[in-house]
């Protein structure tokens, strides 16, 4: 036998497991998305009718997908950036020689992130409630009106994104502090005789330093974030006038609710290909970074 | 090998199942009442264990739909009625006219015919009616009688009138609580137009009639006059206590509120609320048929036993007792003159409602159509679409929905003329 034969006889568990539950569920379900599989042709299999793309077309033609595209497309631009922001922040503080109980905050700032996500999204929907939520009695402590966070369309989606910043944002802010302790103390202490102030030494030490660490978190939390779903489920069902639908909820809806599993499988399908599509695009731009 | 694991795991996963026990699923708040009455039917009926399983109303349908698709059905389940095309459609059930015919308990004369009728599908019987869920309203006799009304209203002017005298919405006090989520209210006032809600055998959606016009526009109307406050039942929070409050004057919803309102209202103003019957265009109008059915899987290892407890819980005593503990209301006729669904005053309305109820569209996607509708309903509340505008997109989305219908409906005609 051959190094090549033991090496395939090796793989052979992994490669099997992979094939049988990764590989074949993604060609099941494509092969799905070029048809009309519903509740009829769960009834009776002639009932299920080849559509070719038809399942795509039709989306494309839908003024729902678009919404909740643009739904989705607003989360991921407003709070992938904001959810960094907070965690740099967040990590160069504990990172900071002047914190105190650093292990004590780290686990505070971490907790969110391993409460479960009904569990807090259904406290949040208290704090945002219109007449008694305390997010609005601090704001009303400053003069401002009172916001119907969860009723008004235009204020759901910035409620959601306050949520999922809050609930993730510790995540990320565990990687950048690693990111941050990786950066060797010389380089800071050659900038200081050099008289760098604090924000050049920010500006030109530690991001340059920290640039790989930042686009990988990037990457994650764009992928993470493009798949909004539980979120809007539990704290506002999609609405008000289904304005924080996002395109998983729409392909659950489509798919579990309704049983029109040929439609909610071309959904997946084209939200893999702009998820696809962006994280290239930013492992490019990453790639351009680096060899300037 | 793999194959060999699988196979033994898949025996050894089932459940375990002999003829003595009977699978029983339950929605919502049934399972919980309904442990009251099994022991009586297991002393009555030795050989018989029953297993329950509760589901939660919000995953039901699809744990529904799963365990077909997954061919794991239990014997018998609840069913909402709204449901029921849907499963039948699927070939689920099994058909229940000649246990019917034969049974010395159930008599489909005695039941509400309206109810009776959502339970035939294509012709064929498929489940027994167990509770009846229709929309009436609880009122404010206290403020009503304050504001020189000494009953509610019995048609669309009268209340009309009732909720804008009592609407101060500058000092955040409305008429009414519509939550603009929840389509049962507007498909309640639609179902009371002589116009059907789809036509054509159920092929196309039938929404610019001028019947579902003039509902769409008295309940659209109800928030453009702040009748009606335009928020979800998630941002009303607590309308039972709101209510009470007078906040609201009106409650637009469903007989397990009865249980709520005495419940949660203190004592001092219990003879301060009551309900009253539908008010139509003209006239006393009807409701929907709403409620749950009990149906018997066509794969069931042990029908005779799910019939029996079907029987069991169709008895009018047994009913009786299911309201005392659940306030479920009875389908039958004979169940409503016994004990306190006879003389508590507070659901007299929802018995004369009773005999004015009007079906949903017996077809399979008539929830999807329901929440689509409410959806452009939400929009036209909001001012984003007049009321014709809003009708010509419900109609189309409701005929997108229905287009696998329509082709199977065709399919199905060209198959018979070419057998012919």
């Amino acid at each position: 036998m051959s190094r090549q034969h033991a090496a395939w006889l090796l793989l052979a568990p992994a490669a099997v497991v992979l094939g049988v539950f990764f590989l074949l569920p993604v060609a099941g379900a494509f092969a799905l998305s070029l048809t009309d599989y519903d509740l009829y042709a769960l009834a009776d299999i002639h009932n299920l009718r080849f559509v070719a793309l038809d399942n795509y077309w039709a989306l494309l033609h839908r003024p729902l997908f678009w919404a909740a595209l643009g739904h989705t497309v607003y989360f991921v631009a407003v709070g992938v950036p904001l959810s960094m922001l907070v965690s740099l922040c967040a990590a160069l503080l504990l990172h900071s020689p002047l914190a105190r109980c650093k292990s004590l905050f780290r686990t505070l700032l971490f907790a969110p992130v391993v409460t479960t996500v009904v569990a807090v999204a259904v406290v949040w929907r208290y704090l945002f409630n219109t007449k008694y939520g305390l997010v609005n009695e601090v704001l009303a402590s400053a003069g401002i009106h009172p916001i119907d966070w969860l009723g008004e369309p235009h204020w759901a989606m910035p409620a959601i994104i306050l949520f999922a910043v809050w609930k993730n944002f510790g995540y990320n802010m565990i990687i950048l502090l690693a990111g941050l302790q990786a950066i060797p103390a010389e380089l800071y202490e050659a900038a200081r005789i050099d008289g760098a102030s604090a924000w050049r030494q920010f500006r030109h030490i530690t991001l340059p330093m920290l640039a790989p660490t930042l686009l990988m978190v990037g990457i994650l939390t764009v992928c993470g974030y493009f798949q909004l779903f539980a979120e809007p489920y539990v704290i506002t069902e999609g609405g008000p006038l289904q304005s924080t639908v996002s395109v998983l909820y729409l392909m659950y809806d489509e798919g579990f609710t309704w049983w029109n599993l040929g439609s909610a499988s071309a959904i997946a399908f084209l939200l893999f290909v702009i998820m696809f599509a962006v994280t290239e695009l930013m492992l490019r731009i990453g790639r351009k970074e680096a060899g300037t | 090998m793999i194959a060999l694991t699988i196979a033994t795991c898949l025996a050894a996963c089932s459940p375990h199942t002999d003829s003595h026990t009977l699978t029983f699923w339950t929605i919502g708040r049934e399972g919980e009442a309904i442990t009251q009455l099994l022991p009586a039917f297991e002393r009555e009926n030795p050989g018989i264990h029953v297993v329950l399983q509760q589901l939660p109303l919000s995953a039901a349908h699809q744990k529904l739909l799963t365990a077909f698709a997954g061919d794991s059905t239990p014997d018998m389940t609840q069913l909402g009625n709204t449901w029921l095309p849907e499963l039948a459609a699927l070939g689920a059930l099994e058909p229940l006219q000649t246990r019917v015919a034969h049974s010395p308990i159930v008599h489909p004369d005695d039941y509400f015919a309206s109810i009776w009728s959502t339970n035939v599908y294509d012709g064929v019987l498929y489940g027994i009616p167990w509770y009846v869920d229709t929309r009436l309203l609880f009122y404010r006799s206290d403020r009503l009688k304050a504001a020189g009304f000494d009953a509610p209203p019995r048609d669309w002017t009268q209340w009309r009138r009732m909720l804008a005298a009592l609407s101060h919405s500058q000092r955040g006090v409305y008429g009414i609580l519509l939550p603009t989520n929840e389509y049962e209210q507007l498909m309640s006032l639609a179902l009371q137009q002589s116009d059907p809600l789809l036509r054509d055998g159920g092929r196309y959606g039938n929404f610019e009639s001028a019947g579902f016009k003039r509902a769409l526009t008295f309940y659209v109307d109800t928030f453009r006059l702040h009748q009606a406050p335009p928020i979800t039942n998630i941002e009303a929070g607590n309308p039972w206590e709101e209510f009470g409050r007078g906040v609201y004057s009106f409650y637009f919803s469903g007989p397990w509120n009865i249980g709520e309102f005495r419940k949660r209202l203190p004592e001092t103003e219990q003879a301060d609320w009551n309900t009253a019957p539908l008010p139509g265009p003209a006239g006393p109008g009807a409701s929907v048929a709403g409620g749950s059915s009990l149906v018997i899987f066509r794969k069931a290892r042990n029908k005779q036993a799910a019939w029996k407890l079907i029987e069991y819980l169709s008895r009018p005593d047994v009913q009786g007792r299911f309201y005392d503990l659940l306030g479920d209301m009875p389908p039958r006729r004979s169940s409503w003159s016994q004990g306190s669904l006879h003389n508590d005053p507070k659901i007299q309305a929802f018995r004369e409602q009773l005999e004015r109820l009007k079906p949903t569209p017996p077809v399979p996607e008539w929830e999807q159509i329901a929440n689509e509708m409410q959806q452009v309903a939400a929009q036209a509340v909001a001012g984003d679409l007049t009321i014709d505008q809003a009708a010509a997109d419900i109609d189309r989305r409701a005929d997108r929905i229905l287009e696998k219908r329509r082709w199977m409906l065709d399919h199905a005609r060209h198959a018979t003329s070419e057998a012919l």
